[in-house]
């Protein structure tokens, strides 16, 4: 293993030492992130954890960060905002928090998903070593891409210590939309119509458009779609997941809303689980990244299904 | 009967053996890809369909022999050169667009469509949508979607668009133990782990992928692409930085250097100065107001750094003839030298400079001469050292300073490649960039998803049981 860098040894002692008694070991954040009842294992760590916080270095020149897991994303935003950049993380809690639960924003149309965020971590592992993934610069295709693996593996494949995170250009401009009675056919030539926005919501009759360049692009649109300036919606909490085609049929109950083009429906009720896909594949992962499960037990491991 | 004959008769049998070919023209052919090194197959597969596939690798299977997949073969890392006589599985019949949904920007397609017969496909079939597939690596019009997925493959306009895995949805999968599995697919937030992540960029190490599920993307409104020069490398380079750092973000920024610059000129006449140590290709896309905006913002931070001259593409003609410069660039070096070794690393763009110093030293020191084209904008260097194979000994001083181009790209905090995999060649230098726990953190992926290890084995990961067996740098070197 290579050399620990001073700010990780205590999360990596903690881990060693926690494994090698035969002890499980969770992490905590700001225990800001959404767990669904059936993610829970029902079990309880011995140890709690948290990861090291704080900005290593930035290089806006890069478009490159690197900090602790640790580090909120207030932090982290306020850094970054003095270079009028920003990292596609979600929430209000930690940056190991949103890449553990790898939920992205309603903005994923324009801006991406979250798995595209992170570059390179240093994970500490099942048995207290540190682990490297990805490696520091903005193309990197060196081996196999087992950083995405772990983005939304809350946790169970190693917990996240240090990361080095894509950011990205701050939009001179970004409003929100909205437009009253808008059927699906209208709202097809919306969404086709306009070019790239950052999100596109619909309620079955009412559509918010989030918009982010210069502007007066942004004015050009206004003006040919006749939209009214309004705040960004809320969303109800829970995330159904289907094809887009399947959300815009989707029957839709009151305060439901479809991320167009996208194709995650936000519900007051939770998704009913599905079955794993792949569950070998998933079991062995978990044999292969924590066979005791010793990390983050609370969580149920995919390769138990669902 | 011989093992391997059981095979072949197994094949015939369950694919048809028009579709299994074991001539000695055809094993030859296919025992190397458009890297330099060279294996050996005794057997070429070319199933039709996702069954066929998947009766491939159960044969495979069952007589315990590897297998290798293959789109055109146009890889440069050696990563679809078969080893030990495996199997292989040429997937080039399987190109079909199966499905295409312009509105919500996605279409699926077999492994085996052209990268830019879909771009192509999509524009004819639905051209009011006005879509393509952005990753464009310079071999576009010959390479594969599968090859795209197995390499995890980049291009110029990747700069802002992201390379194959942020345009990859989903895949259907044969895995070794012949089960045809999808991972992702055509919902954002599918159940499990990111399996979709781990298969693109994995070198054809985890299965097979028969079928691919795309991301389109919308042709930009406006477009300037923009030339400037420079007497000197090193001030191109810093503009690449401080137009990043002022926090635009072009759909490309490429470079070529002196030698480059009249290697192109001569070969397309696209009128590129001749006499400037450097050029800068950038190309603004997107909304009227925004594009206009920042081209002129580049513009004046190139001046500042002492940029000679400003060209504006005034045509889709003239826009067309510059690009055009920048994608034959390979083969214009044929004017030059006869063979060509290209490398490929990325580098901080900060340190641009000073690798690219240390590249000119490498290669004068080892009586070399070297063409940098590369895509500046994500510090994506393509050193192409230029050789005539039948000059004594110039083959180990090709291999010699490429090695140290490698080691000198990760000392200044950089990494092996950025776009064309690690294959055979640069498997031995993975060790550069991760320490053994590492390494088995990747093996311990690869076991996941193919516990018999009969998937394109020995490649990526340094294994010291297995190295290199039946691979060889041939004597000539493909051009």
């Amino acid at each position: 293993m290579a050399a620990v860098p001073t700010h990780l040894r205590d999360l990596v002692d903690e881990v060693h030492d926690a494994v090698s008694c035969g002890e499980s070991v969770a992490i905590n954040g700001r225990s800001t992130r959404t767990i669904l009842d059936h993610e829970h294992s029902g079990r309880v760590a011995d140890r709690v954890v948290s990861a090291p916080s704080g900005v290593f270095e930035f290089q806006p020149d890069e478009m490159t960060v690197r900090c602790g897991a640790g580090t909120t994303l207030g932090e982290l935003d306020a850094v970054l905002a003095a270079h009028s950049q920003y990292v596609n993380l979600p929430g209000t809690g930690t940056v190991g928090g949103a890449l553990a639960r790898g939920w992205t924003s309603v903005d994923r149309l324009g801006r991406g998903p979250v798995r595209d965020v992170p570059l390179e971590s240093l994970l500490v592992d099942h048995r207290g070593r540190l682990i490297r993934l990805g490696g520091p610069t903005v193309k990197n295709v060196t081996g196999f891409d087992l950083l995405r693996v772990t983005v939304g593996a809350l946790g169970t494949l190693g917990f996240f210590g240090e990361l080095t995170l894509r950011t990205r250009p701050r939009a001179i401009d970004s409003r929100w939309f909205t437009l009253d009675d808008v059927d699906i056919r209208r709202l097809t030539e919306i969404h086709t119509g306009l070019y790239r926005p950052s999100s596109v919501l619909w309620d079955g009759r009412r559509v918010w458009i989030h918009l982010e360049g210069h502007p007066a692009d942004i004015d050009d649109t206004v003006a040919r779609l006749g939209l009214d300036t309004t705040d960004e919606p809320s969303t109800p909490p829970h995330r159904w997941s289907m094809s887009p085609a399947a959300a815009l049929q989707f029957e839709l109950s009151p305060g439901d809303m479809v991320e167009v083009g996208v194709g995650l429906v936000h519900r007051r009720e939770p998704a009913p689980p599905r079955p794993t896909p792949l569950l070998d594949v998933h079991r062995r992962l978990d044999e292969e990244f924590d066979p005791d499960r010793r990390l983050n037990p609370q969580i149920r491991r995919f390769g138990d299904g669902a | 009967m011989t093992h391997s004959a059981a095979l072949v008769e197994r094949l015939r049998r369950d694919i048809g053996s028009e579709r299994v070919r074991t001539d000695t023209v055809e094993t030859t052919l296919y025992a190397h890809d458009a890297s330099p090194m060279s294996g050996s197959t005794s057997v070429v597969c070319f199933p039709e369909s996702t069954d066929q596939v998947r009766a491939v690798v159960l044969a495979c299977r069952d007589h315990s022999r590897p297998f290798v997949v293959r789109g055109a073969g146009t890889g440069l890392a050696g990563g679809a050169t078969p080893l030990d006589g495996a199997v292989v599985i040429s997937v080039i019949r399987m190109n079909r667009v199966l499905s295409v949904d312009p509105i919500n920007r996605r279409a699926w397609v077999e492994p085996g469509v052209l990268n830019l017969d879909l771009s192509r496909h999509v524009a004819r079939a639905d051209r009011e949508f006005g879509l393509h597939f952005a990753p464009d690596p310079s071999s576009q019009q010959s390479c594969t979607i599968g090859g795209n997925v197995g390499n995890n493959s980049g291009g110029p306009h990747c700069l802002a668009e992201g390379v194959t895995t942020s345009h990859v949805l989903g895949l259907e999968v044969v895995l070794t133990d012949g089960s045809v599995v999808e991972v992702g697919g055509d919902e954002p937030e599918t159940v499990g782990l990111d399996l979709r992540g781990a298969l693109v960029g994995s070198e054809g190490m985890f299965g097979v992928v028969t079928k691919v599920c795309v991301r389109l993307t919308q042709n930009p409104p406006h477009v300037e692409t923009l030339l400037f020069d420079y007497v000197d490398v090193a001030d191109g380079a810093a503009t690449v930085s401080a137009v990043i750092a002022a926090g635009m973000v072009p759909a490309a920024l490429e470079m070529m250097d002196r030698l480059c610059i009249r290697a192109v000129e001569e070969y397309v006449h696209a009128g590129l100065p001749t006499d400037a140590g450097a050029v800068l290709l950038i190309e603004v896309t997107g909304s009227r107001h925004q594009v206009a905006h920042d081209t002129e913002r580049i513009i004046e931070i190139a001046r500042a750094h002492r940029c000679r001259t400003v060209r504006r593409a005034e045509s889709e003609e003239e826009r067309a003839l510059l690009w055009k410069g920048r994608k034959t660039a390979f083969g214009a070096v044929a004017r030059i030298k006869p063979n060509y070794y290209l490398h490929d690393t990325v580098v901080p763009r900060r340190r641009l400079p000073e690798v690219l110093d240390k590249i000119y030293r490498i290669v004068e020191e080892h009586d070399l001469l070297v063409l940098n084209v590369f895509h500046a904008g994500d510090g994506n260097l393509h050193p192409l050292i230029v050789f005539d194979r039948r000059e004594p000994g110039v083959m180990e001083r090709v291999l010699a300073a490429g090695q140290l181009i490698v080691e000198a790209s990760v000392a200044a905090g950089g990494v092996l490649s950025g776009e064309h995999g690690i294959g055979l060649e640069k498997r031995d230098y993975m060790p550069l960039m991760f320490d053994e726990d590492d390494l088995e953190a990747q093996m311990a992926l690869r076991r996941a998803f193919d516990p018999l290890g009969l998937a394109n084995p020995d490649k990526v990961l340094p294994s010291p049981s297995g190295c290199g067996d039946g691979a060889s740098i041939g004597e000539g070197m493909w051009v």
